[in-house]
């Protein structure tokens, strides 16, 4: 598999997810935000956390804009896969391939953490090595990840199946975490080509790390 | 000629930064006079332009391409000057 991760100024998390991939067996490229087009031969965009731009104006508000970009919509449109993780969620939002926004978090707090996650929904590429109401550890480290989306999207998000994730403890029981609507750590597009979450599953790779909970999530990918 | 342009979350969108302000400025004494606080941000363009039907026509784009998230937020457009 061929995944591009893209690289935009203020990106941090780019290496990581590449070595996340690569631990896989997974052939990963950082892609420079100033390339006009993705590699060819790509199976995988995947748009790391980060700071892209200093996150001015608001969380990946400028990103969207960046040359690249206009390929990576190219390729969701035509049933790319597409993975934005933190900063990465944040632009997809911001550029309308995922539906809502973010707000900062409801306690105004950078929030860096390991927390709990529970699989609301399974039924696509992403979470298919999972099942419905597994619980994970996967670290967070955000400030504005307070899903936000009115009552209407909200619902429809539920009825397509593209609520993935939400933030919960150790037993499962969904808990707020940082204001997000209904808890939501993760979503999808109606077309469950793109998909979008808050925490961090390149950083739970291996116990030294404190969790390797992440290999399931990423491994829905390679199958 | 200046547009000024003020972004604010929607009205029925929690805004979590006014209700800390609120709350701080309850503990300063003004807890009775004060009854609700928004926070938004303020941008400020000086424009090359005499014309204001058209700045404001054009800054409304910018304010719907870039300066708000209409997801979220509402914007308000002044022009100045």
């Amino acid at each position: 598999m061929n995944v591009a991760v893209i690289q935009f100024l203020g990106t941090n998390c780019e290496y990581d997810t590449k070595w996340a991939f690569e631990l896989l067996g997974a052939k990963a490229t950082v892609v420079w935000h100033g390339e006009s087009k993705i590699p060819a031969n790509t199976d995988l965009v995947v748009i790391p956390g980060g700071f892209s731009y200093g996150d001015y104006l608001r969380s990946g508000a400028i990103a969207r804009f960046a040359n690249v970009m206009k390929s990576v919509s190219d390729f969701a449109a035509n049933g790319g896969k597409v993975l934005g993780i933190c900063n990465g969620f944040q632009i997809l939002l911001e550029a309308g391939l995922l539906p809502g926004a973010m707000k900062r978090n409801d306690t105004l707090h950078f929030i860096s953490k390991h927390h709990h996650l529970k699989v609301i929904n399974n039924n696509n590429t992403f979470l298919k090595e999972l099942s419905g109401g597994d619980v994970l550890n996967i670290p967070v480290a955000h400030h504005d990840g307070n899903y936000y989306i009115d009552s209407e999207g909200l619902a429809e998000l539920y009825a397509n199946e593209q609520v993935l994730l939400k933030y919960c403890d150790a037993q499962g029981n969904v808990v707020s975490m940082n204001g997000a609507v209904d808890q939501i750590a993760g979503i999808c597009n109606k077309e469950k080509n793109v998909f979008g979450l808050m925490p961090h599953p390149e950083r739970a790779m291996q116990e030294l790390l404190g969790s390797s909970d992440g290999v399931k999530m990423i491994q829905g990918f390679f199958k | 000629m200046k547009a000024i342009v003020n972004v604010g979350l929607k009205q029925g969108v929690l805004d979590d930064q006014g209700k800390a302000i609120h709350h701080a400025l309850g503990t300063l004494g003004f807890k009775d006079l004060v009854k609700d606080v928004r926070v938004g941000k303020q941008i400020i363009l000086e424009l090359n332009s005499d014309n204001e039907v058209s700045a404001r026509a054009e800054v409304t784009k910018m304010c719907e391409d870039l300066l708000a998230n209409t997801v979220i937020e509402d914007y308000d457009i002044q022009i100045v000057g």
